[in-house]
């Protein structure tokens, strides 16, 4: 009918998106493929490969790992205790949602008054007569940052994926002589396989790209890749060395999308 | 045939404060079809699903085979369950959902490929095994989950409105599919729905059930004859239930008119209901009716004609092959053998589970 | 197994909420230090209203939020309905163009922002944040809208127009109020999304503007003023009200929505 007319209403947004994502995006690739000079080339890509960067970028894989599995180990068994809360769900749901509400700057740092030497925990556990922690400006610091800002995103996926699986496809699978284990491997776990693995992108992602945990957790001795690139673009001026790291950091974050890819194709085959 | 295979005994269960079922008595025979029927809430569902072993009941027990299996977990029984909405894995290829029983038993690879060979050509879906739940028509999965529980052969198959969510003519050959499988098997088939022609054309005993009591408990023809009470009545097929008055034995007082019946023993001058089908309502001419009325709807209905006569302040629902036009009058005339008396609610308990329209 | 999981809920609170509580205890510490505990006081309270610099930055996320929310909503929404007439590939090459901001880290999409701003020589200040948060906003309310759009009835429309209505009149009478629940969802996802931003204002907004975050942020290098956890405890209360207002009529439905919607980011 008059199609074309009501085309025309998504041209603003087209306009938008080439503007304000696609050509800032370009924008990354240029600078991170030319020196100040303008000409081509890879320096700033291969500078990840320098000791620094090196060591920074395997920093940021390694804390973000273990804080996406220790997200996954905490969120599964609370997803699920959560969906199967029948009557008050949504009430205590509601309460675990909240504190993602809290701004996020203020949430960590009141971490870091929690960890601090003589922080609120520390004070707690010499009272009651306990040797006190020391993980403040440590990896362990950022990961339990990262834990803590991140395990909502964990578990609404899981939550949600749970609450699909009918009650009766459980029974079915008791039914059929499965016990609670085997119901769990070979029916709940196959299924809720998306979930998981929009769970892991959805911590993964943010926590190998965060500046702010590591600066506000892990002193200024820490440097994870966020705080490299960062300080590019904040303090040392270098946007071509700047975006050369933001292209090798969009690498990791695609290798993650199609690894969640795969996996998720192969849980619709059936592979258990 | 005649020994309990599954005995329930003063079963009761209430769900947050609800009472579902109240000190429920049954006992199923092997080799029997039978049926729970009975409206939404009436606990025929939850009286499966305590046979299945979802459901704990509060008080009583559960008896397989003289043993008792109220506690015993659903992966530890010898029955299984088609689900209302068939319960699939959707993650899994047909194959697999047929064998997943059978793999958790630790059958052999060869046993377990002769199985879903066999049961895929007994529900008509040879050369289905490698496709996925969600790719079949819902009369499909209906038969894949049936196909799921028979391989691991069941003594007691479990179905919970298996066909409900089919369309007219779906169901109607499920019906028939059922039959036959239950003949092939040799199995005891115990079958929920809230469908009364379902219940009626596959069942060899009728369980009516209501607000957590049970109301009846015949064959079909015993439960569409001679009803025990208005509610059973009411729900099996269309009737009139009339308030009457039991003169004597053989004598029935309906509407101010006496008509012969064949029942005995309700007393004398006693109150009581009568139930007449709308099929053995007779319409004549006035003078031959034992009372008289007027045709105030028609509607033709293929086989017969559906009327609607008010006699005497009571409107008839009526079911003949012969018409009467609207505004006629007639006369109406009742076998006596048709004339079904059932005495009135006494208990309160009865009084609960009369009908609720 | 019942206790074990009350237990662990239990446990799982108090990390969740442990934070949060030391926040409220410190704003009512009359030491101005966080280390030690000076007595019970609500003078920060007091000192907030009159700090200009918090309130200012109070004052510019509220309006970047609000004003980023409403003209995300509105864009949008115009191309969901846009969208609709699209054939299939030109459809998914949008769909996939507007997954990028949230695929993307943040700090890329920071980055790339700046970028974009410093070549086109734009002054850095209130409409550089403007721009990046409406570009990150639009995504959150294109994927509220969408399911809604496709499992839209069609039939709802043309029942309309066959009943006589203009085709304006049918769309604002019928088909949009089909699509408000994802277009109210959408607008809170964004207008939430735009409070807590940090790390893309921070690329983006130049010397002598601050929102909360960013103000936090240089306090937090800086040392942090107890007016801070008097202004937090005063938001948690804040959302705790609002959202609790929000989901008391019709509870299970919007509470799930909420839920999904953020679940779907």
């Amino acid at each position: 009918m008059k199609n074309n007319k009501i085309k025309i209403l998504t041209w603003p947004y087209l306009f938008w998106a080439v503007a304000f994502i696609v050509i800032p995006l370009l924008m990354i690739f240029y600078y991170g493929l030319t020196d100040r000079s303008g000409a081509f080339t890879f320096e700033n890509i291969a500078a990840i490969a320098t000791a620094e960067h090196a060591k920074a970028l395997w920093l940021s894989l390694g804390l973000s790992l273990i804080a996406t599995v220790i997200c996954l180990l905490l969120g599964y068994p609370l997803a699920s205790i959560l969906a199967h809360l029948n009557s008050k769900t949504n009430v205590i749901l509601f309460i675990f949602i909240l504190p993602m509400w809290m701004n996020f700057l203020l949430r960590t740092l009141a971490w870091q008054t929690l960890l601090e030497k003589t922080g609120v925990i520390n004070t707690i556990l010499s009272l009651i007569g306990l040797p006190t922690i020391n993980i403040i400006n440590t990896g362990g610091a950022i990961v339990l940052g990262m834990v803590y800002n991140f395990l909502p995103f964990m578990v609404l996926p899981l939550y949600n994926s749970i609450t699909k699986i009918d009650d009766d496809v459980i029974n079915a699978a008791r039914d059929l002589g499965a016990d609670r284990f085997q119901t769990f491997m070979r029916v709940i776990l196959p299924l809720t396989v998306p979930g998981i693995i929009s769970g892991i992108t959805m911590v993964f992602v943010p926590s190998l790209t965060s500046f702010v945990i590591s600066t506000i957790l892990g002193g200024s001795k820490i440097l994870l890749i966020g705080n490299v690139i960062e300080e590019q673009f904040t303090h040392t001026g270098n946007w071509q060395l700047g975006s050369g790291l933001s292209i090798v950091l969009m690498l990791f974050i695609i290798i993650n999308m199609i690894c969640s890819a795969i996996f998720d194709k192969d849980s619709e085959g059936g592979v258990l | 045939m005649n020994n309990k295979l599954i005995d329930l005994q003063h079963i009761t269960k209430s769900f947050d404060g609800d009472l579902v079922l109240d000190d429920l008595d049954l006992y199923i025979r092997e080799n029997e079809f039978l049926t729970l029927l009975g409206p939404s809430g009436c606990g025929k569902t939850t009286t499966l699903r305590i046979i299945g072993g979802f459901t704990t009941p509060d008080k009583g027990c559960v008896l397989f085979n003289g043993e008792d299996i109220t506690n015993l977990p659903p992966n530890k029984r010898q029955l299984n369950t088609v689900f209302q909405k068939y319960a699939l894995f959707t993650h899994m290829t047909i194959e697999d959902n047929i064998a997943f029983g059978l793999k958790i038993k630790g059958k052999t690879d060869k046993y377990i490929k002769d199985k879903i060979d066999y049961a895929l050509n007994l529900v008509n879906l040879k050369g289905y095994g490698k496709r996925m739940p969600d790719s079949l028509s819902g009369g499909q999965q209906q038969r894949i989950a049936i196909a799921r529980a028979i391989v691991n052969e069941p003594k007691v198959l479990l179905l919970d409105e298996p066909l409900g969510a089919l369309d007219l003519k779906l169901r109607q050959d499920m019906q028939y599919e059922l039959i036959r499988l239950k003949k092939d098997l040799g199995i005891t088939f115990i079958y929920v729905t809230h469908d009364q022609e379902e219940a009626l054309t596959m069942s060899d005993t009728i369980v009516v059930m209501n607000q957590g009591y049970i109301q009846q408990i015949g064959s079909p023809e015993d439960i569409y004859n001679e009803p025990e009470n208005a509610f059973v009545a009411d729900f099996i097929g269309d009737s009139n239930i009339i308030d009457a008055v039991f003169i004597h034995d053989e004598l029935v007082s309906i509407l101010g008119a006496n008509f012969p019946c064949v029942d005995t023993g309700f007393g004398n001058n006693k109150p009581v209901d009568v139930v007449i089908r709308p099929e053995d309502v007779v319409l004549t001419v006035p003078e031959k009716g034992i009372i008289t009325g007027k045709v105030t709807d028609l509607i033709f209905k293929g086989v017969h004609y559906e009327m609607s006569v008010m006699a005497c302040g009571f409107e008839w629902l009526v079911h003949s092959t012969t018409m009467f036009p609207v505004g006629a009058e007639v006369g109406i005339n009742v076998d006596p053998f048709n004339i079904q008396i059932m005495n009135k609610p006494a208990s309160e308990d009865e009084e609960a589970i009369s009908i609720e329209e | 197994m019942k206790t074990i999981k009350k237990i662990y809920l239990t446990l799982i609170l108090i990390f969740l909420y442990a934070p949060i509580l030391t926040l409220i205890v410190l704003s009512f510490n009359s030491s101005k230090t966080r280390a030690k505990w000076g007595g019970f006081s609500i003078k920060w309270y007091g000192s907030l209203f009159k700090n200009e610099d918090i309130m200012q930055a109070l004052y510019t996320t509220l309006l970047i939020a609000l004003l980023s929310s409403l003209i995300a909503t509105i864009i949008g929404l115009a191309a969901c309905i846009g969208l609709r007439h699209f054939n299939k590939t030109s459809k998914s090459i949008v769909i996939g163009v507007t997954n990028i901001p949230m695929l993307n880290a943040d700090i890329v999409t920071g980055i790339s922002l700046m970028l974009l701003f410093l070549s086109m020589g734009l002054k850095f200040g209130f409409g550089t944040i403007l721009l990046s948060h409406i570009t990150f906003n639009i995504p959150y309310v294109i994927l509220s809208i969408m399911p809604r759009m496709n499992k839209l009835n069609v039939h709802t429309y043309e029942a309309a127009l066959d009943l006589g209505a203009n085709p304006l009149y049918a769309f604002f009478k019928v088909v949009l109020p089909d699509l408000m629940p994802g277009i109210l969802s959408g607008f809170l996802l964004a207008f939430t999304m735009s409070l807590d931003d940090f790390i893309i204002t921070h690329f983006t907004k130049g010397a002598g503007i601050d929102t909360l975050s960013t103000k936090i942020y240089t306090e937090v290098k800086k040392g942090i003023k107890p007016e801070m956890y008097a202004l937090s405890t005063i938001i948690f209360i804040a959302v705790l009200i609002l959202l609790l207002l929000i989901n008391k009529p019709s509870k299970d439905d919007k509470d799930n929505k909420q839920v999904q919607v953020i679940a779907t980011i």
